[in-house]
């Protein structure tokens, strides 16, 4: 196969944010998470967890609750608005002001009519979901001391809050509080502090379920106010709750990173009275556990350690199948990172700001296994910041290293820079329909550059030393809403390819400006797709981790391809919970395609032959230790190198040397703040 | 080890031109093992005196004649018969100068040749397959002769062979490719035929060799691919189907040979004795693809014996005369004197120590000129190889007489005069070539010691052991008579030196150490070293305890005293397992038993002869032994010869093993046993301590191994 020079960058500082709240939409099986700077992201739960779309942050949003309504996403947070968000363009579509001070909880009946806030001032604020909008409908009994949590009863007729120290519940007719539970504060010295009930649901049976700061899930009686049953689950905060669709089970997140299951089923066997029994223990965080989800199988956590963990339900699901396994998604779902193949350059994008750096130099030779002499470190070159309250939602460089382009949901800039003297000059002169860009890329000569706007459309710019023109719009013809989440503009500057949440994948014809084809599409989602240089072939690769290579000439799926599908991939490869985030290609080689995921990267050899489903997929060590001509046969198409871990990029140069961005979960999870502190043994 | 010694030159050759022919016809013994008669393939024979490389007479028949067959040596009636032109027999004595005037007969048919060996009268053998006895023929010379052999078969080679109660000729023949063996017995006249088993398709056999053993004939025959043949062939015949189809001969592969590559061209095997084999034209498997080797491989072990190189081309041609191999090669006929030992399994496996490496430490009590040449040997170069090599043939023509003569003299001489010449033979002659002699020597003096009970000689058999060149399964009663005339002096020699000792006789001596009171152990000498080591040991016993690395004596106390229940009264004397409880002397002997080699499935079923008493005593030596390793920091003086650790531990399981039922019924062992388990206990407390320590070392280490990346390299990987 060969030999690499790899530049292994591990100074990208990408820092995920705490995960705030999380709502999940079982009929289009989404789930919407917020995370402390603001942004949203949508992960398909039935294509593999994939993470769809990202609406990028804002200063000053904070998101406390997220919550549904059909398949509109609304959100409230602590700036006292509620925002609606427009998943189409990927921005907040309006926000109305409660007046209620900090919004801590939003809660939907489930008519889906109306929409109940919990205010810092105690009220309880009603708004009608309408068409386009949403309308300021009537406060309920307005109480003293904040609203923290709310849940409608099922009926719609009753909502009870979690307030500090006790628990009302509402008649949502009339807007009398009818029942007030006192809620026990903790022992000891936290007798002082007022409890907070931090989560609460409002079961069909009438019973309410509470979790506190004291530590207690508590059962509660909604028709007779009494309390039924306390739970001491932790010492610590009971942060969220969830209960399944069936009411059946329900899971409480703590500020230990535990979260505990509790059951509905009858304590002693041939007992026909239920009660809510604790069944088990999940400890998947180190941090607090803010918000949980609980799916028809799987209980879905995430918290402080900005995790998002899917733990599926081991009686709900098939034992030791994929679905059985545990996820964690750490790493977003797209590249953050650009390469400057021609002038070694990276692109680093922070929510808030940009980094250039330049790779460092080694003349060095060495034998595989060895680290060569650094003859010049790398160096960053600049730091943008970025303007606006905004955050950035995509950031491209040109492959010359002439050109930086980022966009936010409201503004795009366009800078050229000067690497040699390392200047930036904003190119002020923007044609009017570039406002802002889901997705943006360079075409290879850096003469062009494209953005994805709304619709699926592509806006076509030509760069010119002076200034930038508009040039055209590429539209598919499928009329798709979706945004275009990738963009690909092929070597020879003939091809763009773009692919869309909708699964669709479209070439157009540069030359012509027109849309070329198609691809058929696929059910899952595009994580990547790439245009061969050599060949003009596609290459997507799928959420659900197939591969698919098309033949751009001849419209229709290559004999490669074809293999491929027949024979099936490895079931090691399928068996993989991170997408392949980027493909790249091997001027040298046209055979050779670079494929990376989080745990990995990947050189599948199309010479070779595919792997059957008995041979040793990994099998990296064993062609090693075999003397060289054994290798042969023993190889297979699938190269797959492990020594890099938690990948952001993995891309070729023009010198044939890999370069590799690692950011390793150890470096994130160190960069924490301390969790509560727990007594361990023999400490 | 058989070896072969420096060989030297008989004579020139005349090779014929293409040098496929040696130009030697044959070698025939003559009156006595130094003289030979040798035929050259024209017209000459010549009879040599061996050890003189010298000739002492020459026959040669005239211009336009020649011999047709080697001349053989009738001893008999001290004449010489040869066969000239095919047809003319002639027989001549040794005074008579010119060979035309000699008696001459001419036969009807082509003589193939004439044997004749010592015991057995000439026999003729023609070309067509009839055989004759000489004496006969000559009386009606001219008489028909009968053809044996089918149309286009001939003779290969022939011999002959007297047995105690028959004179057989055997003779090998080919037709198209079939080989067959005849066996034609005399007095009474009997033929047999046999066929030889087809090798390889095209492969003839290179050389035959007969020998008999047992009222059979052992025929061995070797083939271009190096393979070796055996077949058994009874000297009496079947009887009844004489004539008829010929048998299959059964064969047996002998011996593989390394042949390199290419199958072998002239190639010689001969027989020396039931176990060894000389070959010469096949390669030495550790020196390259040269075929020019003379070697002697052992056919029981198929080990290589001994290995020369033979300069010059290599005729496949081989006689043996007594202890004489005598082969043409180049332009040479030479004699290599070689030898052989009784082989033992120890020699077999090389384990016999061999006196080469241990020259350095050779006895060199009287001055030699062996030893002062050997002292030349610091300066390693090729020259002085070639001077040993010249130095030890010297010392070899000379010993290989005294040798016989000492053995001789071992069987009548008294004590005395034995002792002297064995002192004077050890002190002589260089040890490496005494090798094989030492062991003749050994049993030999065994052998009178037991048939003589006034007879014995501790000094020479001591000598003999020091050689280092014994060992057990070559002198199997040595330590056995050492035993019996309680030399246990020389039974620790024998059980330090000796490879092979088998485990009956180690518990045989154990037995004889342990049962002997401590008095008579005193009046022992013993091994200097052994001893020193012990009378160490035991000083310690008195002296304060060492305290080494911390570990205090006092916490086995303590560990013993919860496992005994009583333990008041021991904290302040000597406890009793600190005091050795055997003697300086005996101990020595018993230490030796515990440093020799055994199979604890062989030694067991004799430690199990053993009396509880016996038992408990060793048991409780052994006990002392092991707590004065594991206290004190024994290692340090391990200059001297001393069991280690674990035989000793191996010992104590072996006697726990035989005896444990006996053990746990006698009242007296209570107290031992209990001792032992109480520190076995606290040693694997110790251990495991020390287990939990590595393991945490051994995390420190991977620790380690996990390298700092840092925020930017540039590594080479390699996929494959």
């Amino acid at each position: 196969m060969g030999e690499f020079k790899v530049h292994r960058v591990r100074f990208f500082d990408y820092m995920p944010t705490a995960i705030r709240a999380m709502a999940f939409n079982s009929r289009t099986e989404r789930l919407a998470l917020a995370r402390a700077d603001g942004a949203l992201e949508i992960f398909n739960f039935a294509d593999n967890y994939f993470q769809e779309k990202v609406i990028p942050g804002q200063d000053g949003r904070a998101v406390e609750a997220l919550c549904w309504v059909g398949q509109r996403l609304f959100s409230a947070g602590l700036n006292g608005e509620i925002t609606e968000y427009d998943l189409e363009n990927l921005r907040p579509r309006y926000t109305v002001e409660a007046y209620g001070g900090p919004i801590w909880t939003i809660s939907i009946n489930s008519q889906g009519t109306l929409l109940a806030v919990g205010c810092e001032d105690g009220t309880v604020k009603m708004f009608e979901i309408l068409e386009e909008r949403i309308q300021f409908q009537r406060n309920l009994d307005r109480q003293k001391g904040r609203i923290i949590s709310l849940s409608w009863h099922p009926s719609g007729t009753l909502i009870a809050a979690g307030m500090m120290d006790m628990i009302r519940i509402f008649d949502a007719e009339t807007g009398r509080a009818t029942h007030r539970l006192l809620v026990e504060r903790g022992v000891g010295a936290s007798k002082s502090r007022e409890v907070v009930v931090w989560s609460i649901v409002f079961l069909s049976d009438h019973t309410i379920v509470s979790g506190d700061s004291a530590g207690k899930v508590q059962i509660w009686d909604g028709v007779t106010g009494t309390l039924v049953r306390t739970h001491l689950v932790t010492k610590w905060d009971v942060l969220a709750l969830s209960v399944s669709k069936d009411e059946s089970s329900l899971v409480a997140g703590t500020s230990e990173g535990t979260v505990v299951q509790f059951q509905f089923i009858s304590s002693t066997v041939d007992q026909q009275d239920k009660e809510w029994v604790r069944t088990r223990t999940f400890k998947n965080h180190s941090h607090d556990v803010r918000a949980l989800a609980h799916t028809e199988t799987a209980v879905v956590s995430g918290g402080m350690d900005t995790q998002l963990v899917v733990r599926p339900l081991l009686d709900k699901v098939e034992k030791n199948t994929q679905e059985s396994a545990l996820r964690k998604m750490s790493l977003p779902h797209r590249s953050l990172v650009c390469c400057a193949k021609k002038a070694g350059l990276l692109l680093f994008q922070f929510p808030d700001h940009l980094e250039l750096w330049r790779l460092g130099e080694s003349d060095g030779h060495g034998k595989p296994g060895d680290s060569l002499p650094v003859k010049r470190k790398p160096e960053k070159l600049i730091q943008l910041k970025r303007k606006g309250e905004d955050h950035i939602c995509c950031s491209a460089l040109s492959p010359c290293g002439g050109w930086l382009a980022y966009s936010t949901v409201t503004s795009f800039r366009l800078y050229r820079l000067q690497n040699n003297n390392i200047s930036v000059t904003k190119v002020s002169k923007l044609p009017k329909d570039l406002r802002s860009a889901h997705q943006l890329c360079f075409s290879p000569d850096s003469s062009k550059l494209f953005a994805s706007s709304s619709h699926s459309s592509v806006i076509v710019v030509g760069l010119n030393q002076p200034e930038c023109k508009y040039l055209h719009t590429l539209k598919p013809k499928s009329g798709s809403r979706q945004p275009v989440h990738l963009l690909f503009a092929s070597e020879d500057g003939k091809w763009l390819a773009t692919a869309n949440a909708d699964c669709e994948i479209h070439v157009y014809n540069l030359d012509k400006l027109k849309l070329h084809c198609t691809v058929p599409v696929y059910s899952s989602c595009p994580t990547a797709i790439a245009i061969n240089p050599t060949t003009s072939n596609l290459v997507a690769v799928h959420a659900d981790q197939q591969i698919f290579e098309f033949s751009l000439v001849q419209k229709e799926y290559t004999e490669w391809s074809r293999k491929l599908q027949k024979q099936g991939l490895h079931s090691l490869w399928l068996e993989r919970d991170t997408p392949i985030t980027r493909v790249a290609f091997n001027p040298k080689n046209p055979a050779h395609i670079i494929l990376h995921d989080m745990f990995m990267f990947c050189i599948i050899d199309q010479s070779l032959p595919l792997p059957e489903a008995k041979t040793p997929f990994y099998n990296q060590m064993t062609l090693r230790s075999l003397p060289e001509p054994q290798r042969l046969v023993h190889s297979h198409a699938f190269k797959i190198c492990k020594n890099f871990q938690h990948l952001m990029c993995v891309s070729l140069l023009e010198d044939h040397s890999l370069v590799v961005v690692e950011r390793p979960l150890l470096n994130i999870t160190s960069q924490l703040p301390a969790p509560v502190r727990q007594k361990k043994f023999a400490t | 080890m058989a070896a072969l010694y420096e060989g030297y030159t008989l004579c020139g050759l005349a090779p014929a031109q293409n040098l496929l022919s040696s130009g030697i016809q044959g070698v025939e013994a003559e009156r006595d093992s130094d003289h030979v008669v040798v035929t050259d393939s024209t017209r000459s024979v010549t009879l040599y005196k061996v050890s003189d490389q010298k000739p002492l007479s020459s026959w040669t028949v005239k211009q336009g004649q020649t011999l047709t067959c080697s001349a053989v040596y009738n001893s008999q009636t001290k004449e010489y018969v040869a066969v000239s032109d095919g047809k003319v027999i002639r027989i001549w004595k040794e005074e008579e100068i010119l060979l035309d005037k000699a008696f001459k007969a001419t036969v009807s048919s082509d003589v193939w040749r004439v044997h004749c060996v010592a015991g057995g009268e000439p026999v003729v053998l023609f070309q067509r397959g009839a055989v004759r006895l000489l004496d006969s023929l000559l009386s009606a010379p001219q008489q028909p002769i009968e053809e044996v052999l089918a149309q286009e078969e001939v003779i290969r080679w022939s011999t002959n062979i007297v047995t105690e109660s028959q004179q057989v000729v055997i003779f090998t023949t080919e037709q198209k490719g079939d080989h067959f063996l005849y066996l034609q017995r005399l007095n009474p006249n009997t033929l047999q035929r046999y066929r030889l088993e087809r090798e390889e398709p095209g492969l003839s056999p290179l050389s035959f060799s007969a020998s008999c053993k047992d009222k059979h004939i052992r025929l061995l025959y070797l083939y271009p691919n190096g393979h070796l043949y055996q077949s058994l062939v009874p000297v009496r015949g079947l009887g009844a189907d004489e004539g008829a189809q010929a048998l299959l001969m059964p064969r047996s592969l002998l011996l593989a040979l390394p042949i390199g590559e290419g199958l072998l061209e002239a190639a010689s095997a001969q027989v020396l004795d039931d176990a060894h084999v000389a070959v010469v034209g096949v390669p030495h498997p550790s020196a390259g693809a040269g075929k020019d080797f003379l070697c002697i491989w052992n056919t029981n072990f198929q080990t290589l014996q001994a290995g020369k190189e033979m300069a010059g081309k290599i005729y496949g041609q081989l006689w043996r005369y007594s202890n004489k191999l005598f082969i043409p090669h180049g332009k040479t006929l030479s004699v290599i004197p070689y030898e052989w030992p009784k082989s033992s399994l120890a020699s077999a496996l090389g384990k016999l120590r061999q006196a080469k490496t241990e020259e350095s430490k050779a006895p060199t009590s009287v001055p030699s000129w062996n030893n002062i040449l050997h002292e030349e040997k610091a300066h390693p170069s090729r020259t002085v190889e070639t001077r040993k090599t010249r130095t030890n043939r010297k010392s070899q023509s000379a010993p290989s007489l005294t040798n016989d003569h000492i053995l001789e003299l071992i069987k009548t001489a008294p004590v005395e005069e034995v002792q002297k010449e064995v002192e004077v033979l050890l002190s002589r002659t260089d040890v490496q070539g005494l090798q094989p002699s030492v062991g003749q020597l050994a049993s030999t003096l065994v052998s009178r010691s037991l048939d003589d009970p006034a007879f014995y000689t501790p000094s020479s058999l001591a000598q003999l052991v020091h050689t280092r060149c014994l060992c057990h399964s070559v002198c199997p009663d040595l330590v056995l008579l050492a035993l019996e005339r309680k030399d246990y002096f020389l039974c620790q020699l024998c059980l330090q030196f000796f490879p092979d000792i088998p485990e009956a006789v180690t518990c045989a001596c154990l037995k004889a150490f342990i049962s002997m009171s401590d008095v008579d152990a005193e009046k022992v000498s013993v091994e200097p070293d052994g001893f020193s080591f012990m009378e160490s040991l035991m000083a310690r016993e008195r002296g304060p305890h060492g305290l080494q690395n911390g570990f205090s004596p006092a916490s086995i106390e303590v560990d013993r005293s919860d496992g005994l229940g009583v333990g008041g009264t021991r904290a302040e004397d000597t406890p009793t397992e600190q005091i050795c409880p055997v003697g300086l002397h005996k101990a020595v002997l018993l230490n030796e038993i515990l440093q020799t080699a055994y199979s604890d499935s062989f030694l067991l079923p004799h430690l199990k002869d053993l009396s509880s008493q016996h038992v408990l005593l060793f048991l409780q030596y052994l006990q002392f032994l092991y707590l004065k390793y594991s206290q004190d920091a024994f290692p340090q003086m391990h200059g001297l010869r001393s069991p280690s650790l674990t035989q000793i531990m191996d010992w104590v399981c072996l006697l726990l093993d035989a005896h444990f039922t006996v053990l746990v019924m006698t009242p007296e062992a209570k107290g031992l046993l209990l001792n032992l388990h109480s520190f076995v206990k606290s040693q694997v407390r110790l251990v495991s301590e020390l287990g939990k320590i590595e393991g945490s070392l051994q995390e420190l280490n991977k620790m380690k191994v996990k390298k700092d990346v840092g925020q930017y390299s540039i590594e080479v990987i390699e996929l494959f």
